[in-house]
Parts: structure tokens; C-alpha cells; sequence
């Protein structure tokens, strides 16, 4: 497949999708438009079983293709907020979330920048964010990899916990915390490093670690020799091309830059 | 509030007089979710109203934003401000980003649990959530209680968000407060009107009882009639937000609305059109009850 092209988005979907793979019948939630085609990548190849919704309140027999409602495919199953909370609370779903800002710990916010009195920029507000964090896996993406989004000391709210000891009585963490994978323009990250440290898992081609490092604001841990990440194979670029009819893809990283950066 | 006997069965009011029984100061939970079944008549009432320092609950959209850019809040209780397809909500960030307004931030799901608390008359409900994040150094939130089990973990004790009055949009209602909502997602309405000392609704229509269909349609009765003090019939009463499936989602118009906070001016010529303006004028304004009923699906 080296012949083939793809773009970095492709890659980012690619990568993505790898958080479902071992999750079985859960509910897979992708927020925004990569990790939601990457849900629908899972659940097209290596985890058929996926509970994937339409982003309203019904589960879908197939993943919902990007720019397609609800009433324009098979739904199988009801899922109102109310049994997303129960399903969430009983540790049976993966969401891929995009914060704006994470620590060193993998916390993450999306409330505040600044002071939560009177911040300097206000954004959504905790979300269930805390309450995701601490019953059920959660990955993450951000499609801009810098010191902005990956901050020194700690982000300037918490809304969902991460491998702090200071935040936990006893420095126990909670049983259901547990925090898989991180995808960025540059690479994939995850937290097993020593004590749940950020390591650099794999790097997408083209970049080096010291470019990973040199754009985040903490000491990432540097593995021996670190793979790159696999480039799509030719079914999965179809698939994704049928999941996302109207390009949505391609209007998330400026430019649409090509995947491989060698 | 109501007793046995003089209980009037015949809850009709209008939105005026809803708006004339809430006073200054009172906490009050809306119903819907961001940008769907949000009872926006009401809240476009409120906010021509004299009210002031208002507590609000809600899982927020247009609602508090408007609340916010008339000056009726004095807090927010809230997990997220958003409309949805324009993720930040432009006049709650300016409230917030002037530091002016009080605020308890929790989770979807904390929100959710203090009005279950609130509804079942307890003081508190214990939950892992918050725990680990900054939520918890909120005051209202640093209370902790323990696992009297063997298992001795810690909770976040979620107070009870009590409610003086609810609001909420229903599809269909009869006069004695019988209720549907038709849409897929009943959000937490039942837990708002359970919550609340009294609950008023705004319904798309007023029938006679045989016409809410019960047999058919007991799953989408939101709540038992005691709970509902007053039922206003007004059409269209949840637009810009969603009332399907009567009508969609107003994209056109909340991109308008996201627009009138670029200015002072651009807000003075929002609300002279769109809020200081009786319902029927309102409906005008955003192009009559034919397009509205023709609004397309929105894509989630």
C-alpha cells in the first residue's frame, strides 16, 4: 500500500479507530468529526459490535455517514440522555473526546481559560466530562498538537480527573478511571508510561520526537525505539470515503495536508 | 400549594400570568436540552418582565443566554451553555467572561442527580462525580460522605437543587394538565417538574382529554397532572429550539441570534425585534407558522 496517498485527517481516523478495537459491545462515542468516523471505521472493520448513535438519541444498525440525519438510516435502538447516564455510570461506553487543554496528568478542560470566576475566554462548561472520566475509558484527540492544548503544571480548570495523586484520597486513583489513547497531528500518546506518565507511542510519518516534544508544554516519556504509525491500507480509505460521502474530512485540519510528512 | 378539595382542574393560564406569579429572587429550573424543546415563550416573557436575580437550572441553551443579555440572572446552576451546532453560546460567554455572574458548574450527570435528589425530598445523593476534577472546589460541592460498607469509599455529596418553579414546553396538554412531549428525548422535564414546588408548561396545543390518546401514547405522558400547576396553549411556544416532531430546530434564526451579541447595537435591534414583541409578532418576525412548520431536519 506505499503507493498509496492519504491525507493526514485519513490518518488521524486510522489511528483513532484503534481505540475501539479490543471494546466489544459498548457504546463508542467519537465527538467531533474524526473520532466520530473513527467509531464508524471500529465498527466497519475490527468491532462490528459497536453501539454507535446518531448523535441525537437513537443507535444506528451502521455508522451514521457524516452529513446524513437520523430518519435516513436504520435505527436500532433507543438511547435518550437519561440511559446515556446510566449506560456511562456502569463503565459500558469509550467516548473519543477534543479538549482544548491537557496536563501531564491527562487531565482535561473545556470549561474556562483563566480564572472560573471571570475567565479571560468562557467555553462550554464541564459537559459530562467529570463524570465520563471517572466511570469509563476515555481517549482523546486534538487535531492541532502545541504548547497551547498540552500545558505546563496543571490545565486552568479540571472537568475530567487523570492520574493526579494529589486530587485522590490516599493518592489512590478511581477504579473506573482509565484513560487509553491520545491522538494528534504529530502522533499518538498514551499514559503507559512510569506511574501513568504521557509516553510518545507512535509517530506519524515524518515526524520526530523532538517535534512532539518541542510542541508540548510537559516532559514526554521517550520510549526506546518508538514505530511509526501505520499509514491506511486501501479498504480503510474506502471505507472511510463511503462513511464521509460530502468530505467533511477534509475541512478539519487546515489546508487538508497529506498524511505523510517524510 | 393547591388543597384537596378547591384544587381547580382547569389550569389554564396565559403566559403573562405565568410570568405574573414568579417573583424577584426565586430559583427556577427550564426543561429541554441546548437547543431542543426549550420553552422559549416563556423565557422571552421573563425577559420582558421586570424579574430580577434569578437562579437558573438548566441544561443551557438560548434560554439562558437571552436571561443572561437582560439582566435577569443573578446565578447559573449549569453543566454546559451551548447551541449545539454553534457549540458556544454567545451571551452566556460575555456574562461570564464580565465575571458578573454567580455560578455553580457541575456535570450533565450531577445535574441530573440534584434535581432526583430535590425530587425525592432528600438532602443530598452521594457521587462519584467531581471527584478528581475542580468542580469539587466549588463550596457547594466540598462536602464528602463515606461508605458505611465494607468497601469505605468516598463520595461527593450532590446537594438537592430545589426548584421554586419549573418551566417546560410540551407538545400536547389538556386543561387539567395531562401531558405529552411527542420527541424522542424527554431530557430530564419529569425530574424538573418533580423537583419543583410548582410547574407551568407551555403546550403546541390544548385538546380535550380523549384526544391525548393515552392508550397509545401512556410512554410519552411526561408526568402526572398534580405535579403541573398551569398549562398555556402557545403554538410555536419552543422556537428558535426544536419541538419535533411539530417543527425543527431554526438554524437560520440561531445563527441570527449568535449574531446579535457582535454589538451593543446588534443586541438592542435582536430584542426589538425578536423579544419585545408579543408571541403573534414574534411568529411574524421569524417568518410565520408556515415555514416554521416546513423547517428541515438538522443534521447532529
Amino acid at each position: 500500500m506505499s503507493e498509496t496517498s492519504y491525507s493526514l485527517a485519513e490518518l488521524l481516523i486510522v489511528a483513532a479507530a484503534e481505540a475501539w478495537r479490543h471494546d466489544g459491545e459498548i457504546m463508542g462515542t467519537g465527538i467531533g468529526p474524526l473520532p466520530r468516523l473513527a467509531a464508524g471505521l471500529a465498527k466497519k472493520t475490527f468491532n462490528p459490535a459497536l453501539a454507535t448513535s446518531d448523535g441525537e438519541c437513537w443507535y444506528t444498525t451502521e455508522p451514521m455517514p457524516s452529513g446524513m440525519r437520523g430518519d435516513q438510516v436504520e435505527l436500532e435502538g433507543w438511547m435518550p440522555y437519561d440511559r446515556v447516564f446510566s449506560s456511562l455510570w456502569s463503565g459500558k461506553r469509550h467516548a473519543m473526546v477534543a479538549p482544548v487543554q491537557m496536563d501531564r496528568f491527562g487531565q482535561a478542560n473545556i470549561s474556562v481559560i483563566g480564572d472560573h470566576a471571570k475567565p479571560k475566554a468562557a467555553m462550554l462548561g464541564a459537559r459530562g466530562f467529570p463524570g465520563n472520566s471517572i466511570h469509563h475509558p476515555n481517549s482523546f484527540f486534538f487535531p492541532q498538537h502545541s504548547t497551547r492544548a498540552f500545558v505546563a503544571g496543571e490545565v486552568d480548570f479540571v472537568c475530567s480527573c487523570g492520574y493526579n495523586p494529589a486530587r485522590y484520597p490516599g493518592g489512590k486513583f478511581p477504579a473506573g478511571l482509565d484513560l487509553r489513547i491520545i491522538v494528534t497531528d504529530l502522533g499518538v500518546l498514551d499514559f503507559g508510561g512510569k506511574d501513568r506518565a504521557i509516553r510518545v507511542k507512535s509517530l506519524h510519518p515524518g515526524i520526530s520526537f523532538e517535534q512532539v516534544q518541542d510542541n508540548t508544554g510537559f516532559a514526554l516519556e521517550r520510549p526506546e525505539s518508538i514505530p511509526t504509525t501505520p499509514a491506511p491500507t486501501a479498504e480503510q480509505l474506502a471505507l472511510i470515503a463511503a462513511l464521509d460521502p460530502k468530505g467533511v474530512r477534509k475541512t478539519v485540519i487546515k489546508g487538508d495536508p497529506a498524511g505523510d510528512r517524510r | 400549594m393547591q388543597n384537596g378539595t378547591t384544587a381547580a382542574l382547569d389550569k389554564r393560564m396565559t403566559i403573562d400570568e405565568i410570568v405574573g406569579s414568579l417573583r424577584d429572587g426565586m430559583t427556577i429550573g427550564i426543561g429541554g436540552w441546548a437547543t431542543r424543546r426549550k420553552p422559549m415563550a416563556l423565557v422571552r416573557a421573563i425577559a420582558r418582565s421586570n424579574l430580577k436575580d434569578l437562579t437558573i437550572v438548566s441544561y443551557g441553551g438560548p434560554d439562558v443566554g437571552i436571561l443572561a443579555a437582560t439582566g435577569k440572572l443573578k446565578k447559573l446552576i449549569f453543566a454546559f451553555v451551548s447551541l449545539d451546532h454553534y457549540p458556544l453560546e454567545p451571551h452566556f460567554r460575555a456574562a461570564r467572561q464580565a465575571g458578573k455572574l454567580e455560578v455553580l458548574e457541575l456535570d450533565e450527570g450531577m445535574l441530573h442527580w440534584g434535581l432526583r435528589a430535590a425530587a425525592m425530598k432528600m438532602p443530598f445523593l452521594p457521587t462519584r462525580i467531581g471527584i478528581g476534577t475542580d468542580l469539587v472546589k466549588q463550596p457547594e460541592l466540598s462536602k464528602r460522605v463515606k461508605s458505611p460498607f465494607e468497601d469505605g469509599e468516598e463520595f461527593v455529596a450532590m446537594p438537592a437543587l430545589r426548584l421554586d418553579a419549573a418551566l417546560l414546553h410540551v407538545h400536547r396538554a389538556d386543561e387539567r394538565g395531562n401531558v405529552l412531549t411527542l420527541s424522542p428525548d424527554p431530557f430530564f422535564d419529569e425530574l424538573c417538574a418533580r423537583a419543583a414546588d410548582v410547574t407551568y408548561v407551555t403546550a403546541e396545543k390544548v385538546v380535550p382529554t380523549a384526544a391525548l390518546d393515552l392508550p397509545a401514547n401512556g410512554r410519552y405522558n411526561l408526568v402526572e397532572r398534580a405535579l403541573i400547576t398551569g398549562v398555556a396553549e402557545q403554538p410555536f411556544g419552543a422556537h428558535p429550539t426544536s419541538a419535533a416532531p411539530d417543527y425543527q430546530l431554526d438554524l437560520k434564526h440561531i445563527k441570527t441570534y449568535t449574531e446579535s451579541a457582535a454589538s451593543p447595537e446588534a443586541w438592542d435591534a435582536y430584542r426589538t425585534s425578536f423579544i419585545n414583541v408579543d408571541e403573534a409578532g414574534y411568529l411574524a418576525a421569524v417568518g410565520g407558522a408556515q415555514a416554521v412548520s416546513a423547517l428541515p431536519k438538522p443534521i447532529y
